[in-house]
């Protein structure tokens, strides 16, 4: 893994070097908390998907994390991801990295490449592949639209889906698909910085999956999103 | 024109278009305030011989404390006054503590003169006077602004009136009317707003309200495939404007509405207003209410009169109009932002006391298909002949073909763009008034022994909006070569506007002859709007030898919608 990521820099590096020096591509930082909530569900789940990347117009690194903390467990659950990210349309990104699961019990390491973009119709699309240790492959997929009510009060539909090739009984994942979670949630932007939300959710996991872990669950979150 | 001084305190918040009833209730005498700069604080410097100073300033235009930078301690800077025929010489100092610049807009002047770091000189140094010499060969309004970094948003810019050999109009008195555009926000983060989101500043975005209106409007059908269209390009309709009256308070001579620019007349008198939009990023559409403005000038040089109701200027242009107030009362000079998210507003008076009441704004514009160069046999009151059967006629033009790329710089290309002169633009079609559009202009001077074009060169204007990025022919500046203009050419230029915003091209060093229709009459410009989706072509004699920068004149494109243009 160390390897891995000293070559995503190193390429990053690389690559930027060549648009440093030019007048419009500066470089920018930024971090993105795009749920910050709480889940009102059985477990009463604070829960959190964010982002950050550095980068220019055509080359980024991107850290993703997203997880959740149930009220009783001891440590949080988490899906972590170091991308390099790389315009290939006008529209989508490419991105290959690395992705470090937690769960209560354990731990796991993946390899990840994936596509970012804007999809027709305005869809905010991410799906990633992930190739693990032990050969076990997984998709995950999110897509989220934003529908303005007004220009400061926003509905985001979302769904996110997550699938695999093989059982992972200690990280909790079944093969096929294991995971899908529907959601609304209607933010008021007081800026375009921040904006407290409420919204609805419903988490299903399927196959294999269930069997580890029974989830059928329609919830109501409240949260923050802001970001710098 | 003084707007300086960190100690104003009775200042009325007004952002944008946060002004209503206080506007007439709540004048403000700037003039009586005192200042705290050492610098000549003449609005208007007139000689052989000019001083100016660029600082940084405090200034509170908004109601809260911001730093500007000035030319003189003033927003706008002072207009410099020359005559035709006349070698001036302008020292320009710097106080800051980064390189600045200054470029004389318009103005036809050696290389070495035009101001532009990194093309025609290294710029000014922090503590160093740069001195500026040249023979003023022309006459007209004109303008100054820095050229460096993002200055020209914190306040670097002026106007130029140069009085010429023999006027031929006729007008009692005359004003200059600069335009801008103004930010408490720092413009480096602007743009990295930009950057992350290209549509922070935009809060006139479609709804699902206005679906469901369009649907009551047109039918579910009409409005589901007109949707559909946008939508499965990943385009929006709403793009006007990249940065808006959000952050913006519109200036006219520095004032903001709340205290509101007076020009005083006295009935009868014919008066000449001098409008320059010296705004980083606005372009305006301005009228008078109850008054017919004859345009009598664009970008410096005599047009044929023409009276109309409402003007659009684009960023760096200038257009001069006489007016003729028939009865002692207030007349509002009201310039709206194209988006319809503020405006800059002065009066025309024959009472400092007295100011008319500020008209509504118009609707928010929405592009339509004709802006994507879709569909255009649908526009009325537009005839799209004419042009097209004045160049065929000529003989064809051998075109050098230039270097092009497409990639992810770049999210559109028009399909079959159009020549678009009779369109007064998106936002003012069809809206009652008398509207000027390309078309209307027509140079006083004939044009008929102007030489033919040897050859063509074709400048595709692109960019992707979706990552804030911007190109000319799909080749942002930094990844550029210059472009190669022959010393003695006539050259004709062809732009086509792959994108859906309007973007105001500016040639330093040579004159632009516009074509609008007429080949007897080419207008002579500076500055020439190309509209979304559209074409428009323009001549240059190239007779200025040298390094000349080429660019659109919006201040977060300019970066990258840039060309170096070298005569050989």
């Amino acid at each position: 893994m160390k390897k891995l990521l000293l070559s995503i820099v190193l390429v990053f590096g690389l690559a930027t070097s060549v648009y440093a020096g030019g007048g419009g591509d500066i470089l920018r930082v930024t971090v993105m908390v795009d749920n910050l909530e709480y889940q009102f569900n059985d477990e009463k789940t604070l829960s959190w998907d964010t982002y950050a990347y550095v980068g220019y117009d055509l080359n980024k690194v991107y850290i993703y994390s997203e997880g959740e903390k149930a009220k009783q467990a001891s440590s949080a659950e988490s899906e972590n991801q170091l991308v390099y990210s790389r315009a290939i349309l006008p529209y989508w990104d490419i991105q290959i990295g690395v992705g470090y699961d937690k769960t209560e019990e354990a731990d796991y390491t993946w390899g990840v490449i994936g596509i970012q973009g804007l999809a027709p119709y305005f869809f905010e699309t991410r799906a990633v592949v992930l190739i693990g240790e032990d050969r076990n492959i997984g998709l995950r997929f999110d897509a989220e639209y934003e529908a303005l009510i007004t220009q400061k009060l926003i509905l985001t539909p979302s769904v996110a889906l997550a699938a695999y090739t093989k059982d992972n009984l200690k990280m909790g994942i079944g093969s096929g698909i294991s995971n899908l979670t529907l959601g609304a949630r209607l933010r008021y932007e007081f800026k375009r910085e921040f904006a407290p939300y409420i919204g609805l959710e419903w988490s299903k996991n399927l196959g294999t999956t269930n069997d580890y872990t029974a989830l059928d669950e329609v919830y109501a979150t409240v949260g923050f999103r802001f970001w710098f | 024109m003084i707007q300086n001084n960190s100690k104003i305190t009775r200042r009325q918040f007004v952002k944008g278009i946060a002004v209503s009833s206080i506007v007439a209730s709540n004048l403000i005498n700037l003039s009586a305030q005192e200042t705290n700069l050492l610098f000549d604080k003449n609005t208007v410097l007139t000689g052989d011989e000019f001083f100016l100073n660029i600082a940084s300033t405090p200034v509170n235009i908004t109601g809260t404390a911001a730093m500007a930078t000035t030319v003189n301690g003033l927003i706008s800077g002072p207009t410099l006054k020359f005559k035709e025929g006349q070698d001036v010489t302008i020292h320009v100092t710097n106080h800051l503590n980064e390189d600045t610049s200054i470029h004389w807009h318009g103005i036809i002047l050696p290389e070495k003169m035009d101001g532009v770091p990194g093309i025609s000189y290294d710029g000014i140094a922090p503590g160093e006077t740069f001195t500026y010499k040249f023979r003023v060969v022309q006459s007209g309004t004109y303008w100054y602004h820095s050229h460096s970094g993002f200055q020209e948003q914190t306040g670097i810019y002026g106007a130029i009136v140069i009085e010429p050999k023999e006027e031929i109009l006729e007008y009692d008195r005359e004003y200059v009317i600069t335009l801008s555009d103004w930010s408490d926000e720092k413009p480096s983060d602007i743009y990295r707003k930009l950057k992350l989101s290209a549509d922070y500043y935009n809060f006139k975005q479609r709804t699902i309200g206005d679906f469901f209106e369009e649907v009551k409007e047109k039918g579910f059908f009409s409005a589901f495939n007109e949707r559909k269209m946008w939508n499965e390009m990943a385009m929006t309709d709403r793009d006007l404007s990249d940065v808006t009256g959000y952050t913006y308070t519109f200036l006219m001579n520095g004032q903001n509405p709340a205290t509101n620019f007076k020009a005083i007349f006295k009935n009868g008198e014919k008066i000449r207003l001098r409008v320059i939009n010296s705004a980083a990023m606005t372009f305006f559409d301005v009228r008078i209410p109850g008054l017919k403005m004859k345009v009598v000038a664009t970008d410096g040089n005599y047009i044929q009169p023409v009276e109309v109701d409402e003007f659009r200027i684009g960023v760096a242009e200038s257009y001069d109009v006489i007016v003729e107030p028939q009865e002692n009362t207030a007349y509002a000079i009201f310039a709206q932002s194209i988006d319809r998210s503020g405006y800059a507003l002065g009066a025309l008076t024959y009472d400092a006391d007295v100011v008319a009441d500020t008209p509504p704004m118009d609707p928010q514009p929405i592009l339509s298909l004709t802006d994507m160069d879709m569909n255009m046999s649908n526009m009325e009151g537009m005839d799209h002949s004419r042009h097209d059967i004045s160049t065929m006629e000529k003989p064809a033009i051998p075109i050098t073909k230039l270097k092009e790329d497409r990639g992810v710089q770049t999210t559109m290309k028009a399909m079959d763009p159009q020549y678009r002169l009779n369109d007064p633009g998106v936002g003012l079609r069809n809206n009652g008034r008398k509207v000027l559009t390309y078309a209307d202009l027509k140079s006083l001077r004939s044009t008929m022994h102007d030489r033919y074009p040897d050859r063509e060169i074709i400048l595709h204007l692109t960019g992707n909006m979706e990552r804030y990025m911007w190109s000319i022919n799909g080749i942002a500046y930094k990844d550029a070569k210059p472009l190669e203009f022959k010393y003695g050419e006539r050259l004709r230029v062809t732009y086509i506007n792959d994108t859906m915003m309007n973007h105001p091209m500016h040639l330093h060093g040579m004159w632009s002859d516009l074509e609008t229709g007429d080949d007897n009459y080419l207008v002579r410009k500076h500055t020439i709007i190309v509209q979304p989706g559209s074409k428009i072509s323009f001549r240059v004699n190239v007779d200025a030898k040298g390094s000349w920068a080429y660019h659109c004149h919006l201040l977060y494109h300019m970066t990258d919608m840039f060309r170096k243009v070298v005569v050989v």
